[in-house]
């Protein structure tokens, strides 16, 4: 345990991390982000899922430091009267959730099928890969849109906003498990052909064994970059969806649904319920998109400057 | 009574017009503990012929005809599960080179303890001591702690060592080493050949040496094989073949060591190159390189020829008996 610590210190990632100012930068914003909104329950002002709590006397009030706003209210309330500075440290914690479930879901399915279909080759190779080309060929919102729609209409909105959060989780993780298997396969064809692998398959060792235990972590690094962009695109994803009406209910926003919410009110002045959600939406991908590309950087030894 | 028995092994591989047939009716047995060298030029089929023993051909290639058996069992039929009972338990391979070998992200420690989970059914705790013991085996020192470490973290000669302990893992009964020194530098070859000369000479371990180096060969191996053009073209004990080679092109292959000859003179080479495999002359395939070719050669391939401990496949030296 020590030894693997002294590692990490040790290593090139964490020099190189310490050295780029964008990359600690937006390090740090993430981590402030994800720790704000997952302690809410303990620092926000208010429970926005408490319906005690609101009162619709409050409701459109503005931020605090405009002539009409309370300072009970930092960022202002929305139509129902809920704080918004509640509704978005709840509704970032929903966001980031959905975010990185999806993306397990996706990394589940897409590593484990780009492994066989890299490995195997061959039939299962062109099926699986056939299969990811049909899929790419829809977009993700579409399919989504369609799946949700026909589940909200056959089993009704009071169900549907039940399992909404899950809903969300599982159509956006296998709408984009093809992103997934092709980067895996494309590294495990190259790693394939490498000796180890003919050393291991001498020793004995089983596909399963061998594919896991061995080839995976040699094509983590790929893995590890498309894993940031994609918990990215799973949070827009559900924005995109909730801002449609078809992500999570009003009564438990996401971002998404919190712009939405917003989104009527935009021309009778009340720009702060869909400006406040928007902002922290596009800071958190943003961050999550630099940190990406700073990770595609480092694990990649072509790129070494110094 | 051999340990491991090649009956007439054929692989081919389907290219776009026509098969490529890469070994062709080869044919050899090894007892046990016995040391064995194949050679010949690159292209010849060696590490094919190697790598068919263990059933590693990758695809398209495949074994197309043959027996590969050890004690009785046709690896060249048994089911996968089945033959996952032989590789790397019975026979094992040392490749040539050591860098790629190990998988670079795994600890050399998870390596060997996995391979002995897998055949020993071990406890973690009891693979461990194993593995060290075989890392000791191997001379390398302070084992215990080396076991942890990755293989970028070890020298070119030390990986290699670590992938004859593994290699040594099962207490093989055949181990088959595809040039196994030709990445290392020549000092830190010797080293290795003479540990795997040493560990096979103590655990009565067969081995089968794949090699261009006629020098190794003669210093580890009790009998040799020479290879042409997917075929074996001589076979006998390793003394014989350095010091009297019968077919011309071990001949050549002799004369061309630069000991053959005196400082300042030209060095002795065998005229031509190999043919590829795609168009193999008619008769022997070594005709067109051949001083000693006759019409019969360009016809008609050549059987072999039984000398005391040896065959050849070759008119010349047929004829040369008959007489």
């Amino acid at each position: 345990m020590i030894r693997h610590w002294r590692l990490f210190v040790d290593s090139t990632f964490l020099y190189r991390f310490r050295r780029d100012k964008v990359a600690i930068a937006s390090f740090s914003l993430l981590l402030l982000m994800v720790l704000l909104s997952f302690s809410s329950p303990l620092i926000a002002p208010f429970d926005p899922y408490d319906p005690a709590q609101i009162d619709i006397m409050d409701s459109d009030m503005p931020p605090a430091w405009q002539a009409e706003g309370e300072p009970r209210f930092p960022l202002g309330t929305d139509a129902q009267g809920r704080d918004m500075l509640s509704t978005i440290l709840y509704g970032t914690r929903i966001s980031i959730t959905i975010g990185l479930f999806a993306v397990l879901l996706q990394s589940i399915l897409g590593i484990s099928l780009g492994l066989i279909a890299g490995y195997f080759g061959g039939r299962i190779d062109a099926f699986l890969m056939r299969l990811a080309d049909i899929q790419l060929s829809f977009s993700t919102l579409m399919v989504a849109i369609i799946v949700l729609a026909i589940f909200q209409a056959s089993f009704g909105t009071e169900l549907y906003n039940e399992l909404a959060i899950f809903m969300l989780i599982l159509v956006i993780g296998i709408a984009e498990w093809p992103q997934y298997a092709r980067t895996v396969r494309a590294s495990v064809l190259a790693e394939k052909k490498k000796e180890y692998v003919d050393a291991v398959r001498v020793i004995g060792l089983g596909s399963g064994q061998i594919m896991f235990r061995h080839i995976l972590p040699n094509t983590l690094s790929p893995i590890l970059v498309i894993s940031t962009v994609q918990v990215a695109n799973a949070i827009m994803s559900e924005a995109a969806l909730s801002f449609l009406g078809l992500g999570m209910p009003v009564n438990k926003p996401s971002l998404g649904s919190l712009i939405n919410s917003g989104f009527e009110y935009i021309l009778s002045g009340s720009w702060w319920i869909t400006a406040f959600p928007a902002l922290v939406l596009v800071l958190l991908v943003l961050v999550i998109n630099l940190l990406g590309d700073w990770l595609r950087d480092v694990l990649n030894p072509k790129l070494y400057k110094d | 009574m051999p340990i491991l028995e090649i009956k007439n092994l054929e692989v081919r591989f389907p290219m776009r017009g026509g098969e490529l047939i890469a070994i062709r009716d080869i044919s050899f047995s090894i007892d046990r503990g016995e040391r064995l060298g194949i050679v010949g030029e690159s292209g010849a089929g060696k590490s094919v012929a190697a790598f068919a023993i263990l059933r590693l051909i990758g695809r398209p290639g495949y074994i197309s005809g043959g027996q590969i058996l050890f004690e009785g069992n046709d690896l060249a039929r048994l089911s996968p599960e089945q033959l996952r009972q032989f590789r790397g338990n019975q026979i094992t391979m040392i490749f040539q080179d050591p860098m790629m070998t190990l998988n670079p992200v795994l600890t050399i420690g998870t390596q060997m303890i996995e391979c002995l989970q897998t055949h020993r059914g071990m406890g973690r705790k009891q693979a461990r001591k194993v593995a060290v013991e075989k890392l000791r085996r191997v001379a390398i020192p302070s084992p215990e702690a080396r076991i942890d470490q990755y293989p970028h973290e070890l020298s070119g000669g030390m990986r290699q060592r670590v992938v004859i302990a593994i290699a040594l893992l099962t207490d093989p009964a055949i181990i088959i080493a595809d040039e196994p020194t030709t990445a290392l530098d020549v000092t830190i070859q010797a080293e290795i050949m003479e540990l795997l000369l040493a560990l096979c000479e103590t655990h009565q371990v067969a081995l089968i040496l794949i090699t261009h180096d006629l020098g190794v060969v003669s210093e580890i191996t009790q009998r040799a094989i020479v290879m042409y053009a997917g075929r074996i073209v001589e076979e006998g004990p390793t003394r014989d073949i350095i010091e009297r080679a019968r077919h011309p092109y071990t001949h050549g292959l002799i004369d061309a060591l630069p000991e053959r000859t005196h400082p300042g003179q030209r060095l002795n080479q065998i005229p031509g190159s190999m043919p590829s495999l795609v168009d193999i002359p008619p008769g022997c395939a070594f005709h067109p390189r051949c001083e000693h070719v006759t019409d019969l050669c360009q016809t008609r391939v050549p059987g072999y020829t039984l000398l005391d401990h040896a065959r050849v496949a070759c008119h010349w030296v047929a004829a040369q008996e008959q007489s």
